[in-house]
């Protein structure tokens, strides 16, 4: 009975919520501006719903909006691919040797301290504005929480595993393999979710800046402040968060079935 | 019950000196045979648990040599160190994998050991889903699989409840019997020493000496109703006193 109430809860909250921000909306919208300020600065929800959402043209509502999304969404989930395989062959080679750690984590630091901005102009001399600098862009971003949760994961391993690994003679491989990269399971993919979020984030901006190639998202988002078109700017705005939110939910998925059957074993007492 | 004379454990004057320079051991020796549990009782910090690591060669000692002829050691901990993502089956697997015997071979010891320890319902169960007994079976079947002539045992049933620990001196002692390995078992549990073992040592702090042997003539195979046997009464009594010496 109580756990009934409690998942009602968990799900009526949220759309409670959610049914106060619309009216807030509304009463801004309707109340607060006028028709001319509304249709620049604040549409009515069904007005970017109609059309934002539900105007199908080539070059108007949801179509040119679905179009760059994909393009931006290729260039994350690309990026994002890459780092993750970069982060964790650097994270490897961290936990390998401390010397190596020593030597390399201070400029992993350096990476994800230096803002993205600041590295744009230089990554557009040496890639140009092309996707390839979009994808750079991303990959600086979301490669820093990867190897920080990959190599606290590879480096809490439980001490007396290490003894029974030791005991039995084990090839640091065979540890990496068998013991290291397994516990190290659940921490990696805390970094993977992280570094999703800032793949999206790091894909827009690069759409943003490098203003060659197929449009992407946050290209459109820019076009259409500039030219005046609100409705659809809110639709796009939601359309690319929709696609963080949905990154996020799948790594969290994922994540799940992969550690699903240990995946509490450091809280749960059966 | 055999006693076969090669011994599969010998320390000969073991000392240990840590990096601090606090010395933790001082010239022990011990050997222990197969077909024997010898155990080692003492106050904590004693250095029984650094013994039994250099034992399992996890620790060089500082002087003095360690010798195993055993064709493989069964080293377990006080926790069961399972492996939270390996399924019962696959965590006792594990050491075989390790020591890469063939797969077939593997698949018919990783049979035997589940069989031994009574866990053929659990298999493909994971750690999480099992009780503290269940666990520390699963990491003893883990090093039965290697039929080792040694087992070296640090505390294993210390965190477990009364009753569970009785059962599983009673499963130790079974197992003992059909395979005849020697074992050297560290214990704060004066009962269990007892219980178990053909010889117990008492150990002494700061420094690590051996202060007292004490020889239980009980033969093998023990009954439980043994802890009840007034002449058990009297050897726990003695192991009692010279523990308590230790500490004066």
């Amino acid at each position: 009975m109580s756990k009934k109430i409690l998942v009602m809860g968990r799900v009526i909250s949220p759309i409670v919520t959610f049914g106060l921000v619309l009216s807030i909306w509304y009463f801004i919208s309707y109340v607060v501006m006028n028709a001319n300020r509304r249709s620049v600065a604040l549409p009515a929800p069904h007005d970017v719903l109609r059309q934002g959402f539900f105007t199908w043209a080539h070059n108007r509502g949801i179509q040119p909006i679905l179009r760059a999304m994909l393009v931006t969404g290729r260039v994350a989930i690309v990026g994002l691919l890459i780092a993750t395989i970069l982060g964790l062959l650097i994270a490897i080679v961290m936990n390998f040797a401390k010397p190596l750690e020593w030597s390399l984590y201070p400029y992993a630091v350096i990476v994800q301290t230096l803002p993205i901005l600041a590295l744009v102009p230089i990554i557009k001399i040496w890639f140009g504005a092309n996707l390839t600098s979009r994808t750079v862009a991303c990959v600086l971003v979301a490669i820093f929480p990867i190897i920080t949760n990959a190599l606290f994961g590879l480096q809490s391993t439980d001490r007396s595993l290490h003894e029974l690994f030791s005991l039995h003679k084990a090839s640091k491989f065979t540890r990496l393999r068998k013991l290291e990269f397994p516990s190290a399971l659940p921490a990696i993919f805390i970094g993977l979710r992280i570094a999703a979020g800032g793949s999206v984030i790091g894909a827009i901006v690069g759409d943003f800046f490098f203003r060659q190639g197929a449009i992407g998202i946050g290209r459109l988002i820019d076009n259409y402040q500039k030219e005046g078109r609100t409705t659809e700017l809110f639709a796009a705005a939601i359309v690319s968060s929709l696609f963080g939110v949905a990154i996020f939910i799948g790594f969290g998925f994922l994540s799940k079935v992969a550690i699903k059957h240990w995946h509490d074993s450091a809280t749960q007492v059966p | 019950m055999t006693n076969n004379p090669t011994n599969v454990l010998s320390l000969e004057h073991i000392s240990k000196t840590f990096a601090d320079g606090a010395a933790v051991i001082n010239d022990l020796s011990l050997t222990v045979k197969r077909g024997e549990i010898v155990s080692i009782v003492g106050p904590s910090g004693c250095g029984k648990s650094t013994l039994l690591r250099i034992a399992a060669h996890l620790e060089p000692p500082t002087t003095g040599t360690c010798t195993v002829d055993a064709q493989g050691i069964g080293y377990v901990f006080q926790d069961p160190t399972l492996l939270p993502w390996r399924s019962v089956r696959a965590n006792v697997a594990l050491l075989a994998e390790l020591q890469q015997l063939d797969s077939t071979m593997m698949q018919t010891r990783v049979d035997e050991a589940i069989a031994l320890v009574g866990l053929q319902d659990h298999q493909d169960k994971y750690p999480r889903q099992l009780s503290g007994g269940m666990r520390m079976r699963v990491s003893l079947a883990r090093s039965l699989v290697l039929r080792p002539h040694l087992f070296l045992l640090d505390e294993p049933f210390s965190a477990l409840d009364e009753i569970n620990r009785q059962r599983l001196n009673d499963e130790l002692l079974n197992l003992f019997e059909q395979q005849q390995f020697g074992v050297l078992f560290v214990t704060h549990s004066v009962t269990e020493a007892v219980y178990l073992s053909s010889k117990i040592h008492v150990m002494s702090a700061r420094p690590g000496v051996i202060s007292r042997t004490i020889e239980i003539p009980f033969g093998y195979p023990r009954e439980a109703d043994l802890r009840f046997d007034p002449s058990f009464g009297q050897h726990a009594l003695e192991v009692s006193h010279a523990l308590r010496e230790t500490e004066s």
